[in-house]
C-alpha cells in the first residue's frame, strides 16, 4: 500500500479540482469541503512519506508500472520522493491545507457566487505545485509548472481592477520563464536523450565539456529565475500579489516562489553536478551578487510602501534573495540554510499572509495607516502577526533565525560578505517595519486602559481564520525548534556528498 | 556558411525567437504582445521537431510485417517519436496561455477602452 503514496500526493487534489468544479453545478455547498478532503489525503501521505524515505531513503515510483524492462531503456514517468523533496511535498500539502479552511469566510466575502470556480482553481494550483516538487521527469516537470501557472493567472484575475493588468504582466513574464525552461529541457535532451532526471544526471558527468549542456543549463536558471521573480525579473511579483484576492494571495505567496526555488536546486544538484557549479565561476559570482541586490533592493522599496499587502510581497522578493545566494554559495552550510528555508520561508510568509487577511478581514483594507488601534481590536491576530514578524527578522527559536544562521555560516565559509551585509540588512529592515507597524498599531490611539479614554471595542477575525493564523504561528516556533533534527534526518542527507567530505 | 545552410532550420528557430521575445518585452500593445508569446512558443516547438528529425527518415510506426520479417529495426530510418509527442503537448499548454492572455487582454479592453499599455497605466494612476 505504501508503494503507492507518492501519486496519493497528486490525486488527492487533483480528483479534488475535478470534483469541486462538477458538483459546483448543482451542490455549491460541497466544492470546499471536497477540496479540503483531498487536501487531507495528500498531506497525510506527504506525512507518512516524510517518515519512510527518512528511515528507507528515496521512494521511487513509475507511472502506470511503465519502469525500465530488459532491453528497453526508460518509457515511463518516473515519480521521486528522496531527502530533498520531502519536507517540500510536506509544506506545500499541509499549508494549502491550512488556508483552504483559512480562506472559506474570505472567499464567501470576496467572491461571492464564484467559490466553486476558486476552490477548482486553488486545488489545481497545489496540485501543479506538488507536482513540480514530485515529479522525476524533466518535460513533465514543465507541464505541471504551466498547470501551476493557468491556475494562479486565473486566481490573481479574480482581484478585478488593478489585477488584470498584473495578472497579464505575470502571464507575459511566466509564459517566458516555462519557454526558456522548455528550450533548455530541449538542449538536454538532444544530448543525453532522455528526459528521466536520474538518467540524465548519470549521463552528463560524461558530457561535462559539451557547450550545448552549458548553454542549456544557463537557459534552464534563466526560465526558473524569471518564474520565481528574482532581481531583476521581480517586476511582476509585488502588484500581482498586492491586488490579487486576499485569499489567492494567501495561498500563492507562499507557495509558489518557493516551488520555483526547488526546481533551481533539483536542475543544480541533481540533474547537473555540483561540479557544473562549482567550475561556472562567472555564473556563480553574478548570481550571488544578483542575490545581495535582490535582498539590497526588496528591502528597500519595503520600507516606502503603505500598503501592507504589498509590504509583504516585497519581503516574499528578499526571501528568494536569501534562497538563491544560500544555492549559490556551493557549500554545505549554505545549501543546508537554502534548504531549510525554502520549507521555512513557506511557513513565514504563509503565516504573514494569513494574518494580514485576518486584517483585511475584519478593516476592509491594509493602508498601514488604518491599523491604529488594531492591537486593541485583534490582540490574537496581532500576537500571531508578531511572532510572524520575529521569525522573518531572524529571532530564536523561531525557524527564521536557524535558516538564516546556516546561510551566514555559508557565506563565512565561501567568504562572499557582501551575502551576510544584504541578510543583516534585510533583517534590520524588517525590524524597523515591525516597530513602525507597532507604533501605528498602539500608540496613534488615545490608551483604552488609562481612565477617561475610550474603550476599543474587541473586533476579532472569525474562528475559522483565526485558528489556522494562530497555528500557523506556532508552527513557526515548532519549526524552529524541530530544525536540528530535520537537518540531521533528512537536509543533510540531500546535500551532494561532494560537499560533505 | 555551408554550416548555416546546412543547419538553416535552426537558424529560423533563433529569428522566430527573438521576433516573439522582442515583441513580448518592447512592445506596447497588449495584443501584440500575446502574439509574440505565441510566435516565441512556434519557435521553440521547430526547435525541438528539428533535434527529432532525421534524414529521409520513416514515420515511426511498425507495421507487422516489419516486425516479423526483418531481423533488425535500424532506429536510424525513423524519426524520434518522442519530440513530437511532447510538443503535441507543448502546443496544448501553448493555446491555453495565449487564450488565458487574450481573456485578461479583452477585460483590460472593458475598463480601459484601450490596448496600449501606456494608455492603461495613465488610466489606472487616475
Amino acid at each position: 500500500m505504501t508503494v503507492q503514496l507518492p501519486i496519493v500526493i497528486i490525486l488527492g487534489p487533483l480528483l479534488g479540482a475535478v470534483l469541486a468544479a462538477f458538483t459546483g453545478w448543482f451542490r455549491p455547498r460541497l466544492s470546499h469541503p471536497l477540496v479540503v478532503i483531498g487536501l487531507a489525503i495528500s498531506f497525510a501521505a506527504a506525512l507518512k512519506l516524510v517518515f519512510i524515505v527518512a528511515d528507507a531513503g528515496a521512494q521511487k515510483y513509475w507511472l502506470g508500472g511503465w519502469g525500465p524492462k530488459q532491453g528497453h531503456g526508460v518509457v515511463g514517468i518516473q515519480i521521486t520522493v528522496d531527502y530533498l523533496n520531502t519536507l517540500l511535498l510536506a509544506a506545500v500539502s499541509g499549508i494549502a491545507l491550512l488556508t483552504s479552511v483559512y480562506t472559506r469566510r474570505l472567499v464567501d466575502t470576496e467572491l461571492a457566487g464564484r467559490q466553486r470556480y476558486f476552490y477548482a482553481l486553488f486545488s489545481l494550483l497545489v496540485t501543479g505545485l506538488l507536482g513540480i516538487t514530485i515529479t522525476g521527469d524533466i518535460f513533465n516537470l514543465y507541464v505541471f509548472m504551466e498547470i501551476a501557472a493557468l491556475s494562479s493567472y486565473a486566481l490573481i484575475a479574480y482581484g478585478r481592477g488593478r489585477a488584470y493588468m498584473a495578472a497579464f504582466n505575470y502571464l507575459i513574464m511566466g509564459t517566458m520563464g516555462a519557454c526558456l525552461y522548455l528550450l533548455g529541457v530541449g538542449f538536454i535532451f538532444a544530448k543525453s536523450g532522455t528526459l528521466n532526471i536520474d538518467d540524465v544526471s548519470a549521463i552528463i558527468p560524461a558530457l561535462r565539456q559539451s557547450q550545448a549542456l552549458f548553454v542549456g543549463f544557463v537557459l534552464i536558471l534563466l526560465g526558473a529565475w524569471a518564474k520565481m521573480a528574482f532581481f531583476p525579473f521581480h517586476g511582476w511579483l509585488p502588484n500581482a500579489y498586492a491586488h490579487a484576492p486576499t485569499a489567492s494571495a494567501a495561498i500563492l505567496a507562499p507557495l509558489a516562489t518557493k516551488v520555483a526555488v526547488y526546481t533551481m536546486l533539483r536542475i543544480m544538484f541533481t540533474v547537473y553536478s555540483i561540479d557544473y557549479i562549482i567550475h561556472s565561476p562567472g555564473i556563480q559570482s553574478l548570481a550571488l551578487y544578483l542575490s545581495s541586490l535582490a535582498i539590497v533592493i526588496a528591502s528597500f522599496f519595503s520600507l516606502t510602501q503603505t500598503n501592507l499587502k504589498k509590504l509583504a510581497s516585497y519581503f516574499v522578493l528578499s526571501e528568494i534573495g536569501y534562497m538563491v545566494g544560500g544555492a549559490w554559495l556551493a557549500n554545505k552550510p549554505g545549501l543546508t540554510g537554502a534548504m531549510v528555508h525554502v520549507v521555512a520561508d513557506a511557513a513565514m510568509t504563509s503565516a504573514l499572509f494569513m494574518a494580514i487577511g485576518c486584517i483585511v478581514y475584519r478593516l476592509g483594507q491594509a493602508q498601514l495607516d488604518d491599523l491604529k488601534g488594531v492591537f486593541f481590536k485583534m490582540p490574537v491576530t496581532m500576537a500571531a502577526f508578531v511572532v510572524t514578524m520575529a521569525a522573518l527578522i531572524g529571532v530564536p527559536p523561531t525557524c527564521g533565525f536557524f535558516s538564516k544562521w546556516y546561510l551566514i555560516q555559508g557565506a563565512a565559509q565561501a567568504g562572499v560578505w557582501h551575502f551576510i551585509a544584504a541578510l543583516l540588512l534585510s533583517s534590520l529592515v524588517k525590524a524597523i517595519i515591525l516597530f513602525r507597524i507597532i507604533e501605528i498599531g498602539y500608540n496613534r490611539v488615545p490608551h483604552p486602559a488609562i481612565e477617561g479614554n475610550p474603550a476599543i471595542p474587541r473586533n476579532e477575525a472569525p474562528l475559522s481564520m483565526l485558528i489556522p493564523t494562530v497555528a500557523m504561528s506556532l508552527g513557526l516556533i515548532a519549526l524552529g525548534l524541530a530544525t536540528n533534527t530535520l537537518v540531521n534526518t533528512i537536509i543533510a542527507n540531500a546535500v551532494p556528498t561532494a560537499l560533505t567530505q | 556558411m555551408e554550416k548555416l545552410i546546412a543547419n538553416f532550420n535552426y537558424v529560423i528557430v533563433v529569428i522566430l525567437m527573438m521576433i516573439g521575445l522582442w515583441a513580448m518585452l518592447a512592445q506596447k500593445n497588449l495584443i501584440k504582445k500575446c502574439i509574440g508569446m505565441a510566435i516565441f512558443q512556434t519557435g521553440i516547438i521547430l526547435f525541438f521537431i528539428s533535434i527529432g528529425a532525421k534524414n529521409e527518415a520513416k514515420v515511426p510506426i511498425l507495421s507487422k510485417s516489419v516486425v516479423e520479417n526483418s531481423s533488425a529495426i535500424i532506429v536510424n530510418d525513423y524519426g524520434n517519436p518522442l519530440t513530437q509527442i511532447l510538443m503535441l503537448t507543448a502546443i496544448v499548454v501553448g493555446v491555453a496561455t495565449l487564450g488565458v492572455g487574450l481573456a485578461l487582454a479583452q477585460k483590460i479592453y472593458q475598463q480601459h477602452s484601450s490596448f496600449d499599455e501606456d494608455e492603461i497605466l495613465e488610466n489606472q494612476r487616475k
